[in-house]
């Protein structure tokens, strides 16, 4: 499957967020949206998402436009991880995630509701937490809860506003390898918005990197983020080390 | 290693243990209502009150033959007044946990809503201008169900009703265009419940010394006005409010993970947020009407089964119903028997009781993901 962002404009009142921005995912993809804080990277993830609809531009799903699709078909093809978690206490991390399966299900929980929880848990490594209290985890710990939510929706392509920026290094780097096997494996697609560069170069099939609300460059990793994009975008110098262990940025000035 | 639950062994077992907290609550309600039937001034034994409720369905099946007399206070005194207990516990608890699910505010409940404060006005309005403005209409009697019923009350209750239920309305109107965002709602909530406060101040300003009476008893709140004509109007309105809402709780858990991520799984959040608001608000409004300012439940009995059953609104819901009926129906049968013959307002009692309830369960560490 594949989506297609169409010539998006976007304003929030006066505020020209998204002048001009087009790209396409394919399923099995990994992208990451890039570029500095208001460039329009989370509003372009929301409008995919439907959560609003932009000023003008369109998104397809295999050529169909988003609109026409029925709300609850599109939660099972589009499934969004928001920036910040709302949850409400008393509620057990089975019943947190079986949240993900209201596209599915209108009161009685199904085999096939718990098998996809099942499936969602063990791929975020939290099966054993099943039972427990959410507010009794750590703030990493809930996070996967609630990606492993949006897994449970079984979504084609998944859609994450900068979820891993409030974890440390370590479940951000766990969480993106997750992803990317689960895309791998289930051959959905990513579109993630990212702050790290790096995290970026290492686990992204491609990134579109965003400035002023268009597209200033879009491809391969390696090939969009030059210093020159970095310095035009972010302005500020970078250098591209490369070594076994791959290709870095190191942002100085 | 131990081994590994299946999920569906766990998620049968929560089910079960949900289930069981449900069917203790519903049991408990019941035996509060055999105990209120027998309690008062009268003591009518258990024994009596089941043959006087088989007879009533069907003539002789019982054959201990009871007083007439006490056949006639438990049918026309005690049923009418714990029926109409229970069904404004289930209306408001219901409320209450719903409008807390939709807006995502634990401080939430008909009286945060300003749905209180706007029926109040409307009660005092028509005791205040009912007899100037409607005149000789007021004083006169009316007709229903066989029934004669004095135009005033009924009047009263309309007015109350239909002012409460307005209140929510206008909250409708005002959040409208705003995309029904929480705050906003909650906001409008307060707000208007300052103006009808306004409102209720003034009629009490201008009243006579009986009015006055009259409004203070109202806002006092308490089941005086039970009759079986209120029963056969609230029943079924409740009914229909708890099964319509039972039946969106999957969708009200779905709420709990933001407007963004329900509205991604397919929600109209907008159009649910007030949907929900104004079923739940018919509820309320109508059984305010009929018992005047009755508060707490329906902030309280939401949290206290939120503390015992969890958040999931499919348990929930039923649960805070049957708690909310059997708080109301235990303080209103305290009200009437702890300084017999005087009869206490059912506040006094209930936000006693429940206060220091809900003080142990947090006390008992229960409360610890309140916040």
């Amino acid at each position: 499957m594949k989506i297609d962002v169409m010539n998006l404009v976007h304003n929030y009142s006066t505020y020209k967020v998204l002048k001009d921005v087009s790209f396409s995912v394919d399923s099995g993809e990994v992208v990451s949206l890039l570029g500095p804080n208001g460039c329009g990277k989370s509003t372009t993830i929301k409008i995919i998402s439907s959560l609003f609809k932009p000023v003008s531009g369109k998104i397809k799903i295999d050529g169909r436009s988003i609109d026409e699709i029925d709300p609850v078909d599109r939660a099972k093809l589009i499934g969004y991880v928001p920036q910040y978690f709302t949850y409400s206490s008393y509620t057990t991390v089975l019943e947190t995630v079986l949240i993900g399966r209201t596209p599915y299900m209108s009161w009685s929980v199904s085999d096939e509701d718990l098998a996809a929880v099942d499936y969602a848990l063990r791929s975020m490594n939290i099966r054993d937490l099943a039972e427990r209290q959410i507010n009794e985890l750590s703030g990493g710990q809930r996070q996967r809860v609630f990606i492993a939510r949006a897994i449970a929706q079984k979504p084609v392509f998944y859609l994450f506003d900068e979820p891993t920026s409030s974890l440390d290094l370590r479940y951000q780097i766990d969480t993106l390898t997750t992803m990317r096997d689960i895309i791998r494996r289930d051959n959905s697609g990513m579109i993630v918005a990212l702050h790290d560069l790096n995290l970026a170069l290492r686990y992204t099939d491609k990134v579109v990197l965003i400035s002023n609300g268009e597209v200033y460059d879009a491809g391969r990793p390696a090939d969009v983020l030059t210093p020159k994009a970095i310095f035009e975008v972010y302005g500020v110098k970078a250098e591209i080390i490369e070594n076994d262990k791959g290709r870095f940025v190191l942002a100085y000035e | 290693m131990a081994e590994e639950t299946s999920i569906n062994t766990a998620y049968a077992k929560m089910h079960g243990q949900k289930i069981a907290v449900i069917a203790v609550t519903i049991v408990l309600l019941i035996l509060a209502m055999i105990f209120a039937a027998a309690s008062g001034s009268v003591y009518i034994p258990p024994s009596d009150i089941i043959s006087v409720l088989l007879n009533s369905v069907i003539p002789g099946i019982s054959d201990n033959a009871v007083n007439e007399n006490t056949a006639m206070i438990l049918f026309n005194l005690r049923l009418p007044r714990i029926f109409l207990a229970a069904l404004a516990g289930v209306c408001l608890a219901l409320a209450g946990a719903v409008m807390q699910a939709l807006l995502r505010n634990p401080l939430v409940s008909p009286f945060t809503l300003g749905l209180s404060s706007a029926a109040s006005f409307g009660a005092a309005f028509m005791i205040v201008l009912g007899p100037i403005v409607l005149g000789s209409l007021y004083k006169s009697t009316a007709y229903l169900f066989g029934y004669t019923l004095s135009m005033n009350s009924v009047l009263m209750i309309f007015s109350a009703f239909v002012f409460g239920w307005m209140s929510v309305s206008i909250i409708y109107l005002l959040s409208h265009s705003r995309s029904a965002s929480q705050s906003i709602i909650i906001l409008s909530g307060v707000v208007i419940g300052y103006i009808f406060q306004a409102g209720l101040l003034a009629m009490q300003y201008i009243s006579s010394d009986e009015s006055l009476r009259d409004i203070i008893i109202w806002l006092m709140g308490g089941m005086w006005g039970a009759s079986w004509q209120a029963v056969i109007i609230l029943f079924p309105i409740t009914l229909a409010c708890f099964i319509i809402m039972e039946m969106r709780s999957w969708k009200l858990n779905t709420l709990s993970a933001g407007d963004d991520v329900a509205k991604n799984l397919g929600i109209n959040v907008a159009r649910f947020r007030i949907q929900g608001l104004l079923i739940v608000s018919f509820g309320a409004s109508a059984c305010l009407a009929f018992t005047g300012v009755i508060g707490f439940v329906g902030l309280m009995a939401p949290h206290i089964c939120r503390m015992i059953i969890g958040n999931d609104n499919r348990y929930l819901i039923p649960c805070a119903a049957a708690a909310g009926a059997l708080i109301l129906v235990v303080s209103d049968t305290l009200a009437r028997i702890v300084l017999a013959p005087i009869e206490l307002p059912v506040g006094i009692i209930m936000y006693l009781i429940g206060g220091v309830f809900f003080i142990y369960l947090i006390v008992k560490g229960r409360g610890a993901g309140l916040e």
